[in-house]
C-alpha cells in the first residue's frame, strides 16, 4: 500500500485513474479499521485533506459549500452554520468521540453508506447537493442518489466527492435531527430521523421527513410529510405521522435493536424531532 | 513496501522518521521513535488508549497513517509534563488514584489537557462527555473525572 497526498482535485483525479484499486479518503475512521478486519488493501491510499477545497467552508449567494473532507467538529464549531443547520450540526456532531470528531467528515458518512449514518438523514431533510469529481470534469447530485444500499454507492470507480452545498435555510423553517441509541452516547443509531419544517404560522407549509437506520438506505417517509402539510402538528397529525413513519420501515433485527423495536421508535422520535423543528423554526433555532 | 520520509515536531522535538506507507503514527510514534506512551486498545478508534494532539486536535493515532504527521505538531503524553515537574493532571491522577492498570491513563491524559486547554472550567458533564471517546475498565471512570476537575482547579489557581 502507498500512500498519497495531492494538493489539487485534478491531481487526486489522476492517481485515481492511474492506480486501479486505490481509495480516497478523509479522516479513515471506517477505512482504516475495515482494512485492519480483512477488506482488501486499496492499492494507494489518496488522503484528501491536502486539497484546501475539500477542508474548507464557505457561506454566501444564499447558500454554504462545504468541503466533503472537512472534520465535523470544525462544523459543529462554527456558530453560524449551527444557527442555521441546527439538526444538521446535532447530527454531525453525533458520529463518534471528540477523537473520531476531528477526522469524521461527510463525505466520508455518506460514502461509507452505512444505513445509520447519522449526517446522511439530516443532510437529505436539507436537500443536500454534492459535486463529484469524475473522469471528465465534475457533476453534481442530489445526496439521496448517492447511497444505494449498505456499503454501496452510485459513484463510479475514480469518482470522489469534492463538496456539499446547502440553500440557506430561509426564515420560518428549521430542521432537527434525533436518534435511539442503547447508551447515552458513543452507539451506532438504531434509528435516526432527520425533519426539516417551514412553517406558515401555526401551520405546516411544508415538511420533509428522512429516517436512517430501519431500511438499507435512509427513506423519506412521503406519507408523512403529505399529512403534515397544513396541520398544526395537532396530536391527531402527530399519531397518524409516527404511524406513517413506522409503516415505511424495513428494518433488521440485530443486537441493537429488533424489528418491532426500530419500527416502534421510529414514529416517536420521528414526532419529537418535528415538535423540535416546529419550534425552533417559529422561535428561532436557539433551542 | 513503499517507505515515505517523514518531518514533524513530537513534543516541541524535530523528529524525521521513515515509515511504511501501511503504519499507523501509532506504531510509527511507538516502534519509529521509541516513544510507548500511546497504546493500542482496539485499533478501531473506541477505545482511545492511543489518544495524542496533532496540531493541537486530539485524535486516535491509530486511525493515523504515520505519512499523514509530515508537518504536523504532535503531543503525546510524554510531552506534557514540564521537565521534571508533572502536569498537574499527572499529579492529581496519582494522588486520586484515578488509574488501576494504567493502559488506559496516558489517552485519558492527553484527552484530558485538550478538554482543559480548551476550557479551563468544566462540568461534570462536560468532563464526561469530553472522555467518552476514552474507556476504562478498572475505575468506573469517577476517580477520573474527580482527578481532572481538581486539576482543573489548580490551573485556574495557577493562571490568577
Amino acid at each position: 500500500m502507498r500512500y498519497a497526498a495531492p494538493t489539487s482535485v485534478d491531481e487526486a483525479r489522476s492517481l485515481l485513474v492511474d492506480n486501479p484499486g486505490s481509495r480516497v479518503f478523509a479522516g479513515a475512521t471506517d477505512l482504516i479499521p475495515q482494512i485492519r478486519a480483512g477488506r482488501p488493501q486499496p492499492s494507494v491510499m489518496v488522503d484528501l485533506k491536502r486539497i484546501e477545497r475539500l477542508t474548507s467552508v464557505s457561506h454566501g449567494d444564499g447558500g454554504w459549500t462545504i468541503g466533503a473532507a472537512t472534520p465535523t467538529a470544525a462544523l459543529t464549531a462554527d456558530v453560524d452554520f449551527a444557527t442555521m443547520f441546527p439538526g444538521l450540526s446535532e447530527a454531525s456532531g453525533l458520529i463518534g468521540s471528540d477523537q473520531i470528531q476531528n477526522r469524521s467528515s461527510w463525505g466520508g458518512n455518506l460514502c461509507n453508506a452505512s444505513p445509520a449514518a447519522d449526517s446522511v438523514p439530516a443532510l437529505v431533510a436539507n436537500d443536500a447537493r454534492v459535486v463529484i469529481a469524475s473522469a471528465g470534469g465534475t457533476r453534481t447530485a442530489p445526496v439521496d442518489e448517492i447511497i444505494t444500499g449498505p456499503g454501496q454507492t452510485s459513484l463510479s470507480e475514480g469518482e470522489f466527492i469534492i463538496e456539499f452545498t446547502l440553500a440557506d435555510m430561509l426564515a420560518g423553517a428549521s430542521d432537527a435531527y434525533l436518534r435511539i441509541i442503547p447508551r447515552t452516547e458513543m452507539d451506532i443509531a438504531v434509528v435516526g430521523a432527520g425533519v426539516r419544517l417551514t412553517m406558515d404560522g401555526d401551520a405546516v407549509a411544508v415538511a420533509k421527513i428522512v429516517l436512517g437506520a430501519v431500511a438499507p438506505t435512509a427513506i423519506r417517509v412521503v406519507e408523512a410529510e403529505a399529512a403534515l402539510v397544513g396541520s398544526t402538528l395537532d396530536e391527531a397529525t402527530l399519531a397518524r405521522v409516527a404511524e406513517a413513519a413506522s409503516a415505511t420501515c424495513n428494518p433488521i433485527n440485530d443486537k441493537r435493536g429488533t424489528i418491532e423495536y426500530r419500527r416502534q421508535v421510529a414514529g416517536v422520535i420521528t414526532k419529537r424531532a418535528l415538535v423540535i423543528a416546529a419550534d425552533r423554526a417559529q422561535n428561532g433555532a436557539t433551542s | 513496501m513503499n517507505r515515505t520520509h517523514v518531518n514533524c515536531t513530537v513534543n516541541g522535538d524535530d523528529v524525521d522518521f521513515l515509515a511504511a506507507d501501511g503504519i499507523s503514527l501509532l506504531d510509527a510514534l511507538r516502534d519509529e521513535l521509541g516513544l510507548t506512551g500511546a497504546k493500542e486498545g482496539c485499533g478501531t478508534g473506541d477505545c482511545g488508549a492511543c489518544s495524542v494532539l496533532i496540531d493541537g486536535k486530539l485524535n486516535c493515532s491509530c486511525l493515523v497513517l504515520a505519512p499523514e504527521a509530515e508537518g504536523a505538531e504532535i503531543v503525546t503524553v510524554e510531552g506534557i509534563a514540564d521537565g521534571d515537574r508533572l502536569h498537574p493532571l499527572q499529579q492529581t491522577f496519582l494522588e486520586g488514584a484515578a488509574l488501576q492498570c494504567g493502559i488506559c491513563t496516558p489517552g485519558v491524559l492527553v484527552a484530558a489537557k485538550a478538554l482543559l486547554d480548551a476550557n479551563p472550567d468544566p462540568t461534570e458533564t462536560e468532563i464526561r462527555y469530553a472522555l467518552a471517546g476514552n474507556l476504562c475498565r478498572c475505575t468506573g471512570y469517577d476517580k477520573i473525572i474527580r482527578s481532572v476537575q481538581e486539576a482543573a482547579v489548580q490551573l485556574r489557581e495557577a493562571t490568577r
